[in-house]
């Protein structure tokens, strides 16, 4: 289980993030809301280590991640994907997701260099799991084609095959709806629902709220750097704090 | 590279010196040789992780030296001097590595180019043990069991080993995991990083693989002219070893050894042709068309062109 506690993060004089807690359930689909620069990504850029946080914990399993390099949470199982599209854009498909399953290799420098035989049958056996991620996708036709030369939604398909290939126990999305035509969208809810189904907790930041409503077991609602409310779709859309902060606090207090 | 293309081109390596009757000759395709073993190994670094080392000749140098001081001041025969340069360039690869663990593409540049000045300096002022300016003359030829290795024709055949063993290592890596991570961290340092690769980690084992062989050269370049002085240290190699790479087709198996014998030959063959005061001016020439006709390289035009489009 992910757990935040009071965790805080300061650029300079501003306070992106204040004393924000919650807490991730093994299993579930957790979504962040917010209105922007609530502070989403930067939480999910703490948890992951790409941010050091001014003050707080975070722990997984009851394990510190504070302090960890970013490669070093991903060992723990934890894995991101980005905002902006993010893949190896030189790169084939194929590639792409062969390098997302570096922790699943075990060959190490020396046993490169001298193991011919064992490194043969793990490139093998990674361009099989391969080719069953990017089955997972469906972008199995395009697998040899250079990733960054593919259309907008189908990188984002690549940089979610990448995270799955990755093996992670809790995965963050960052925006995975983002930019994507409504169809595009449904089939991404469909994927996310599937990679839970495989015993994965899912943490998402999203702005597109039927997307939201329609995937997410527990929602979290954060404005101006503080959680204002959590709790399951239906109550959080009647909620009145969460109201307020996105028709605006005027609104709200008239 | 097709299979077959790489066993016929191996063959015509391995017959070369049956058909290059001329000493002359065989002395450019020796330093070819020992230029491919160095943008190879330079290619590592700028080819795969996207740093670019400007420093490059110092671990060169410091395989030179290494292997020179060991079998002058020492009396070490060339095996185990080859050896221990190897590993002081890797050392240095591994100090070099950790310095710039944080630094990235201008500033991983200063910190290369600076190294290299640091070593150039010790070279040229600790003169003790470098004999300084004056370099080290008489460094002994290699033997093998009985046979020396002094004439040209042995020396080709132990500088074509060293090429074939530079390529296999460098194959084998990037064919790997090792060489996805490297790739990783040239194309999406961030992306790398959440998918567990320890991007640092491999940057500073890539700079001792790179060093290492660097080091090599170097070793077989000071027991080849038999001279060792601080000018290993120029900035010429460094910059002709860019050259190679980027020509030839930086980030790919074949391209720093195309670009090797490339820009080997090309020097030579405008000395025959022409006045030195064209030479300079000829080759600049060239290199600009080259850049600005092929500016992914010599090699990936070549697949390009004779790889069927589906």
């Amino acid at each position: 289980m992910l757990a935040v506690q009071d965790l805080a993060v300061r650029f300079g004089g501003v306070t992106a993030l204040e004393r924000v807690s919650f807490e991730v359930r093994p299993g579930s689909i957790t979504s962040v809301i917010g209105p922007n620069g609530a502070g989403k990504t930067t939480a999910f850029n703490a948890i992951t280590g790409y941010l050091r946080p001014s003050g707080g914990r975070i722990t997984y399993d009851g394990l510190a991640l504070t302090g960890l390099r970013p490669s070093a949470i991903a060992r723990r199982g934890i894995v991101r994907t980005f905002q902006k599209t993010s893949v190896f854009p030189a790169l084939s498909v194929e590639d792409n997701v062969l390098t997302g399953l570096h922790l699943r290799g075990t060959a190490g420098f020396l046993g490169i260099l001298t193991g011919r035989r064992r490194l043969i049958a793990e490139e093998l056996a990674l361009a099989a799991e391969a080719l069953s991620i990017i089955d997972f996708v469906g972008l199995v036709h395009r697998r040899r084609e250079i990733a960054g030369a593919l259309p907008y939604g189908e990188q984002r398909l690549v940089e979610l095959a990448v995270a799955v290939a990755a093996r992670p126990r809790l995965l963050l999305l960052d925006e995975p709806g983002a930019g994507m035509t409504g169809a595009e969208k449904i089939v991404v809810s469909g994927l996310i629902r599937r990679v839970r189904e495989q015993g994965v907790t899912i943490l998402l930041v999203e702005h597109d709220m039927r997307m939201v409503m329609g995937i997410s077991d527990t929602v979290i609602v954060l404005n101006g750097g503080r959680v204002i409310a959590e709790g399951a779709p239906a109550a959080i859309q009647a909620h009145p704090e969460v109201i307020r902060a996105y028709l605006g606090g005027s609104a709200g207090s008239a | 590279m097709t299979r077959a293309g790489g066993w016929l081109l191996m063959m015509a390596a391995l017959t070369l010196p049956l058909w290059l009757q001329s000493p002359y000759h065989l002395h450019v395709a020796i330093m070819a040789g020992i230029f491919g073993v160095l943008a190879m190994s330079l290619n590592l670094l700028l080819g795969y992780t996207g740093q670019l080392s400007l420093g490059h000749a110092a671990f060169f140098g410091i395989g030179a030296y290494t292997s020179a001081l060991l079998t002058l001041k020492l009396e070490w025969s060339f095996w185990p001097a080859l050896v221990a340069a190897v590993a002081l360039a890797g050392a240095a690869g591994f100090f070099i590595g950790r310095l710039a663990l944080k630094l990235r593409g201008a500033y991983f540049v200063l910190v290369t180019i600076s190294f290299a000045g640091v070593i150039s300096l010790v070279s040229i002022n600790w003169i003790e043990l470098t004999n300084g300016p004056l370099g080290l003359p008489g460094v002994p030829a290699p033997e093998l069991g009985p046979w020396s290795l002094r004439s040209k024709t042995a020396y080709y055949y132990l500088v074509l080993a060293a090429v074939v063993l530079s390529y296999l290592v460098c194959r084998r890596l990037v064919r790997s995991r090792f060489g996805r991570a490297l790739v990783a961290l040239r194309e999406n340092e961030p992306l790398a990083e959440s998918v567990g690769v320890d991007v640092t980690r491999y940057l500073v084992l890539a700079a001792v693989v790179s060093a290492a062989m660097a080091g090599l050269g170097g070793s077989l370049y000071a027991h080849y002219t038999r001279f060792v002085s601080p000018e290993v240290f120029l900035f010429t190699y460094t910059v002709t070893m860019v050259i190679m790479v980027v020509a030839g087709g930086k980030g790919t198996l074949a391209g720093p050894l195309v670009g090797a014998v490339v820009f080997t030959v090309l020097p030579e063959a405008l000395r025959a042709a022409a006045s030195w005061q064209w030479q300079m001016l000829a080759y600049g020439v060239l290199l600009v068309l080259l850049v600005f006709f092929l500016p992914r390289g010599i090699v990936p035009r070549l697949v390009a062109a004779f790889s069927p489009r589906p």
